[in-house]
This record gives C-alpha cells, structure tokens and sequence, in this order.
C-alpha cells in the first residue's frame, strides 16, 4: 500500500500534511508520533472514515478511493481500534459475522458450525485462542483484543492497522500479540503499527515513519535508528522526562490515608477488591501498579467515596469516614483526578471557571448564602489559570474544547487549590503528550512536597518508577505485594501485575 | 453531494440571522401555498399581522392566550436545562387550575387580596406536586420521566373530568337543576378575577405579569444560585456531579417540582385571568402544554426569550382564529402556523450544524472546512 500526498485539513489544523508513506507486503510498518500527531485521522482515511481533501492511495499499484469504510473492507483494509467496537453481550462468532455478508450467511439466517470453524481455524493458525460462543462481557481485555484482530482476518484483510493496540495489555499480553504480529507478517500481510511507545516501535517494527504536527518527519528502518533518535524525531528536541521524585520519603509522618481490609464490589455486582490494606503518608506517593480492570477503579471509587466498600474501613488522618458519599470525601480533604477526565472530572459543556469550582462552589468566597459570586469565580479561574499554565482562550471557554493536557490541567488546579489531605490520581498523564505528562508530573510532585498524601494509579510502570516512594501492585482486586521503589525491579513489578509473582 | 456538518464555533451573528432566515423561508412557502389556493399572500399576512398584533383589542387578546403559553414554555424550560424531559406541563396545568379553582371556591367569601394570592399558591403546589411524581420516579427507580411525565397527562385529564362530570365533587356545581342535569363546575365569586394592568390601551393579564417574574426568577436560580450551578452541572453530565458531591437525586426532584410549579401557575391564571370555573373540555382542547414545549425550544430554554416567542406565538393562534371563515378553510389556517413553526424549529440545525453542498470528493475548499459531524 501507497500513500501519496494526503491531506486532511480540519478549521483552523491541517492533520495530515501531503504525507507521503508506504508499507510493503510482509512488513511491520510503526506510525510514531505524539497525540494530535495526525495519526488518527491517517488511519481513518486509510479505512474510509474520512475522505483526504488531496492525495492518493494506491494498492498494489492501483489508485483506490474509498467513499465509506465498507469500500475500504472490500479492498482489503482492517483496522483494529485502540477502543474495541464490539457488541458485549453478543458472542465472538456474532460479532465477527456482524455487518458481514459471505456464503456463511444465507439470507436472514447464519450458519453456526460453518462460522465457528472458520474461528477455529484461524485462532489456530495464528495462536490466538478463543471460545467462538463466548460472550464478549465474559473475555479479558486481551481475549477481546484477539476477537477484534480476528474479526478484521475474518473479513481477508491483507493489511492490518492497529490503532495503539498495547495500551490496554500486559507486558506479557503484549509479547503474545507480537508473536501473532510477526506470524502475519511472515504470510505476507502487510502490518501498519501505530504506537506513541518508543520501546514497542523498536520492539516489532521493520520500519518507522515519525509524524509530527501532520507532516511525516522521516521513514527510517528500525535497525539503522534508536530510540533516542526516534524520541527527538518524534518530539522535536531532545527529550527526557525531568521531572523525577528525589530521594525517599522521611520516616516519622502523620499517615494521610489508611486503608484497613477494605473490600467492594464492581459495577456488574462481583467482588472486586479483597482486603486492600494500604498506608499513605504525608508528602509520600504511593504508585498503585496494575492492569486496567484488577480493581484499579473500585480502589480509587471507594477511597473518594464514589462507591460503598462492602467491609474495612478507610481513615483519613487517623479517623474513620463513613464512606459512599463523595461529599464527605471532599470534605475530609480527599482530592481525585479521575481516570475518565472528560466525563467525571469535569461538566465538558461548562465553562472553564465553572469547573474550577466544581467542588468550592459550596464555600465562601464562591459562594454565600445560597448566592454564586459570578467575579469572584471569574477572578479564581484567572488566577488558577495563571498559575497551572492552563491554556484556555478565556475562562468562559467550554472545557470540552481544551486539549487533553489543559483538561488535566484544569481538573489538577481544582483539586489542588482545595488544600487536600490525600490525592487519589488515577492515569493522570494517560492520552498526554510527552509535555503535558511532564507538567502533571511537576504539579504531582509538587503537592507531595507541600505534604499531600498521594495515591498514584497508573498503568505506566516508568511513571510508577518515576514519581512513587512505595509501589503497590494490584493483582485480581488484592494487593499483591508492596515494596521500596529502591529495591523494586520493573520486571518483577511486571511479573506481579500479571500476577505470575 | 450535500453533507451536514457540526459547526465548531457559533457565531453569535447566527443567533439573530437564523430565526429571521426562518421567518423569510416561512413567508415564501406559505405565500406559495396561499397563491395556489387563491389566495392574496400579501392581504394576508397583512391580516394576519393585525389580528394578533395590531388591531384594536387584539394584543390585549393575544396576551391572554400567550399567558399559559409564557407559563408552560418556562415550564419546560426549566426542567430541559437540567436535561431533565418534563413532557408533564399539560397535567400539571391541569392540576394548578384544579388547585386554584378548590381555593378559588374555598375562599369565596373573602376579599381579593386574600383569595387571589391563595389561587396561585395553590396552583403552584399542586402543579409541582404532580410534577414530582416523575420526578422521584427517575430520581430513585431510574424511571423514564418522559414516559411517566407524559401519561400523568391522561390521569391529570381524567381527574379534572371526574371532578366535574363523574362525580358530585366539591368544584362540581349543583345548587340549580339544570347544573346537575348538564354538568358544570362553580364559577368563582368576582372577587377571584384577577385583575389586569392597562397600559397604552392594552391589558396584561395578572397572570403574565406574574409569569415575567418567574422568567425573572428562573434566570436568577439558574444563573445565579448554588442550586441552578448544581442542575447545570447535573443536566451537563451526572457522572460529573456525583464525582463533585451534589444530591443528583433530590436535585432532579427539586428541578421537576420547579417546572410543574411554573406550568401550575399556568392553570391557576387560566382560571383566574380567564375562565373563573374549573373547565376539562376548554382546557383539554387548549394543550397549552404541549405548545409551552415549543414555545421553550424556539426560546433556545433562555426564560426571557420565553416571554417574548409566547408572545409571538399567541397572536399567531389568535389571528389563525380570526382568519378562518368561509373563504379561508381551518385547514389552511393550521398549515400557515405549521408552516412557520417547522421553518423556525428548523432553523435552529442552522444555528449548530452547516450544511454543505459539493460537486465530488475531490477540489474541496480549503481552510475552514469543519469536522464531519460525530468527529468533533
């Protein structure tokens, strides 16, 4: 597949600038670049989802145009996205076949056995095990990975975009999804990675193009680059990450949170955490390492008091709370930046002022006697804004239009500004670019050095290493074991995350 | 092709240009429609203009129908910025004038400023109480309130008719044969008319006078309060509120009380200002309601844009009355207002989407070309 000239202009942003790019038959192609890159809006004109205002595909030196995704299916084309499109309460064999028409599907009626052979096959040949007449709700995340890489086979794609397909595995869930990538490879299928991970491009690729800013920086073979180079390529500069939590934390603090055989369901009613005990001290950051969906949310909902734990007991600064009531949380000193910024963190249609006092909005001077004080908020938001670098075109624009870093910002400068005891973040830099995540960072830091008790819960196992005193893994709802950042090795914290520790 | 397309920014401009595109496009098209059927457009829309706006008395009469008109659409407007779907305007205006008529009667004897007062009190409870039957509904058994809101209508229908054809209730007259025979309710005494307000010849109803104060209000709770700053942040996103530590479900009972207090206050002027006697049938063919749903959307839900569109709205229904007659069919009256209405309601896509027409894929024009819409 070729790719000559593509350009896709949004108001005001070009996303894709005249890209020029190929992947061959066989080959692992990796497409580096920072969020807003102009990733995203190639792949989607690479399956039809966008139309380029200029430019020309050509597939095995054919020019080809696509008018919706189905064209682009026809030719040959599949994309696994990095959120699943599956159907979760229909089985793996439905929604493979789903929206897909072949001699399997006879009219109205499908034929099972026909169906689910083909799976089989398939899932043998390319060592992605799974159960056709499973229901999607009942699989992993990895398991609905497989379905969905199985899905676009099923349809013959002969090339493959995975669109950050290793955001949501385990480093060994991972290492399984390469095996296949290269399997696929070697049959001549051609592969298009697309990945904002430096490790995992020189991990898998055969070759890289680096897109910065909707314009292709370069295409160099992976064996002749680093991932230093790859980083400046990608960035602009050189970069590393700077901001790092010096030193460890000194004995003898007040602890800010505790936590004692603290249990809670998950949102389908099972048990989702199992006798957590956890200690956070002042000014200390305890990194809570796992992945998604081991009871990372459950923990974070229970301490801010979003979810009622069902036995143990939380205190905070020494006294117990009640717990399921998010007002007593905040008022106990509880801050948290959730992990779904934009739904929870914050009313997306309000203004920026408006969210900055989500929560103060209750207290003089917000407020009085029932009455909001509309400079008062004006004058906080300015200032707030100043001070945590917000970038916002004014404090009346809708916080939904901000970028992902600036949300984080605003939620980060709301939650800070209200003096808390404790700081329970959860992926606070996840979707941010390479300057954004450092400046959450910075401000992270910052507030454990005014003395917040902070609970980091992240998935980023180098951010983990970079900024938590202790680490806590979290393994099927259970601590599975705490250690000193000091003695901690990041293969073995990987280990315990996939609980094989 | 022509695509739809999301704007990324309104520009203020259009709030203005598009209702008054909508109103040009509503002229052309019935003007059409008029000269098919031999008609003068031109004769009547003159005509039109001044039976609802102009002639003499015809403002004074417009206002009387635009007054539950102002009362619902606040109604719905205050329920449908918490996105919370009151759909229940139409019963809990039944409610209010049931309300207000068993005060009306209770308190016959007594002066005007006691009596008055009391009606519209009463209409406000039992309009906000009906409307909080949906309310705690959604609020702890996550029930549609759109569904239940909606179908309260039938019962709220039912109950004014029992109280006036089924039963021997206490609203029911029945001191003089006639009266049992052919069932009515009991006119109030003359001391429960409300009174109205000249000015340059025109009289406003007590009840609009009212129903600006509670535009008033409305703004100031939504604008100004802690209360109207929680149902904003509840209607935006609730996943939001309850992270923030706001009482999601009281505040949607609270916000469901609040509309069906507006639209009660509807039915107690409908009996004040108009119809002094609790009246099923009048009130039933009326559906002010429905049209206060309307009335709120073409408002954009902005309480003082309520005021001025009932306004518009009511000398639209009026002079549609005054049209019909021999020459000019009912049916056509109600395609003019239906007509004016879809290009005003349709009007409003405009204001938040661009349509855009283009020959083929290729040579598009460059620049300021928006997402397509769901990519925004």
């Amino acid at each position: 597949m070729t790719v000559r000239g593509i350009t896709k202009r949004f108001p005001g942003v070009t996303a894709n600038d005249a890209i020029d790019f190929e992947v061959l038959q066989g080959e692992i192609h990796a497409l580096l670049g920072e969020n807003g890159a102009g990733k995203s809006t190639l792949s989607n004109i690479l399956t039809g989802l966008y139309r380029p205002d200029e430019g020309e595909i050509y597939l095995r030196g054919q020019a080809v145009q696509f008018h919706a995704p189905r064209d682009a299916i026809a030719a040959g084309i599949g994309m696994v996205h990095q959120h699943f499109r599956l159907a979760a309460s229909f089985t793996v064999a439905e929604n493979l076949v789903l929206g897909h028409r072949d001699a399997a599907d006879r009219g109205l009626l499908l034929e099972p056995d026909v169906i689910d052979g083909r799976i089989n096959e398939l899932a043998r040949r390319y060592r992605m095990p799974v159960n056709p007449r499973a229901r999607i709700w009942q699989l992993s995340v990895g398991e609905q990975q497989r379905v969905e890489i199985l899905k676009v086979l099923y349809r013959g794609a002969r090339v493959l975009i995975l669109d950050e397909p290793t955001s949501q595995l385990t480093p060994q869930e991972a290492n399984d999804l390469f095996q296949t990538l290269r399997l696929m490879a070697g049959e001549g299928r051609a592969i298009i990675f697309i990945s904002h991970k430096l490790d995992e491009v020189m991990a898998i690729s055969n070759r890289v193009t680096v897109l910065r800013r909707g314009k292709v920086v370069g295409t160099v073979p992976r064996a002749l680059t680093t991932t230093r180079e790859l980083a400046r390529m990608m960035v602009g500069r050189d970069v590393v990450f700077t901001q790092k939590k010096e030193g460890a934390a000194k004995d003898g603090r007040q602890v800010a949170l505790e936590l004692r055989n603290v249990s809670a369901r998950g949102d389908l009613g099972v048990p989702a955490l199992h006798d957590v005990d956890l200690t956070v001290h002042m000014g200390e950051i305890v990194g809570v390492a796992g992945v998604a969906g081991n009871g990372q949310r459950e923990l974070a909902e229970v301490i801010t008091g979003m979810r009622h734990r069902t036995a143990g007991t939380v205190l905070v600064a020494g006294r117990p709370t009640r717990g399921g009531d998010p007002l007593e949380a905040i008022r106990r000193g509880i801050a948290y930046v959730p992990d779904d910024r934009l739904g929870t963190g914050v009313a997306p249609s309000l203004s920026v002022a408006e969210n900055l006092v989500l929560k103060a909005f209750r207290q003089s001077p917000i407020s009085t006697q029932g009455f909001l004080h509309p400079r008062r908020i004006r004058s906080n938001a300015l200032r707030l804004m100043q001070r945590f670098n917000i970038g916002a075109a004014s404090p009346d624009t809708p916080t939904r239009q901000l970028s992902g870093g600036n949300i984080q910002k605003v939620l980060l400068a709301r939650e800070l500004s209200g003096n808390p005891r404790v700081l329970v973040a959860s992926s606070p830099t996840s979707g941010l670019d390479v300057a954004a995540t450092d400046a959450v960072r910075g401000l992270l830091l910052d507030a454990a050095n005014g003395g917040v008790g902070t609970l980091l819960i992240s998935e980023d196992l180098e951010e983990i290493f970079a900024l938590a005193d202790r680490i806590a893994v979290l393994y099927n709802g259970r601590i599975t074991g705490i250690l000193d950042r000091q003695q901690a090795h990041i293969e073995q914290i990987g280990l315990m995350m996939a609980g094989a520790a | 092709m022509i695509s739809i397309e999301r704007r990324l920014t309104e520009a203020p401009w259009l709030v203005v240009a598009v209702p008054a595109g909508s109103l040009v496009a509503a002229v052309i098209l019935s003007g059409l429609i008029l000269l098919v059927t031999g008609h003068d457009p031109i004769a009547t829309w003159g005509r039109l203009l001044d039976r609802g706006f102009f002639s003499e008395g015809a403002m004074s009469a417009t206002l009387v129908t635009a007054t539950p008109l102002l009362l619902t659409g606040l109604a719905a407007a205050a329920a449908f910025r918490m996105q919370t779907w009151n759909i229940g305007a139409e019963g809990q205006l039944y409610l209010g004038a049931v309300g207000a008529s068993g005060a009306g009667i209770a308190l016959a004897d007594r002066p005007a400023v006691i009596i008055i007062p009391a009606m519209i009190v009463a209409g406000i409870i039992s309009g906000a109480a009906w409307a909080a039957i949906p309310g705690v509904l959604r609020a702890y058994t996550r029930t549609s309130e759109i569904i239940t809101s909606l179908m309260l209508n039938y019962v709220a229908g039912l109950v004014m008719s029992y109280l006036i054809f089924n039963s021997h209730s206490y609203w029911r007259d029945l001191s003089t044969f006639t009266a049992r025979v052919f069932p009515q309710g009991k006119y109030l005494s003359p001391a429960a008319t409300w009174p109205s307000l000249g000015i340059a010849g025109i009289a406003i109803p007590l009840g609009f006078l009212v129903g600006i104060v509670a535009a008033g209000i409305l703004w100031l709770i939504y604008s100004l309060t802690r209360f109207g700053f929680e149902a904003r942040v509840i209607g935006d996103s609730r996943q939001a509120a309850h992270y923030a530590g706001m009482r999601t479900r009281r505040k949607i009972v609270a916000v469901m009380a609040l509309s069906g207090a507006m639209a009660g206050i509807g039915g107690a002027s409908e009996i004040g200002d108009f119809r002094h006697v609790l009246d099923p049938r009048g009130l039933q063919q009326a559906g002010f309601g429905y049209a206060g749903i309307v009335v709120a959307a073409l408002a954009r839900l902005n309480p003082f844009a309520v005021v001025v569109v009932a306004v518009l709205l009511g000398g639209l229904s009026n002079a549609g009355f005054s049209l019909q007659g021999a020459t000019f069919p009912a049916g056509l009256v109600g395609t003019l207002q239906g007509l004016i209405l879809f290009c005003a309601l349709a009007g409003e896509l405009l204001v938040h989407y661009r349509i855009r027409f283009r020959r083929g894929a290729a040579a598009s024009p460059p620049a300021t070309k928006p997402a397509p819409v769901g990519a925004a």
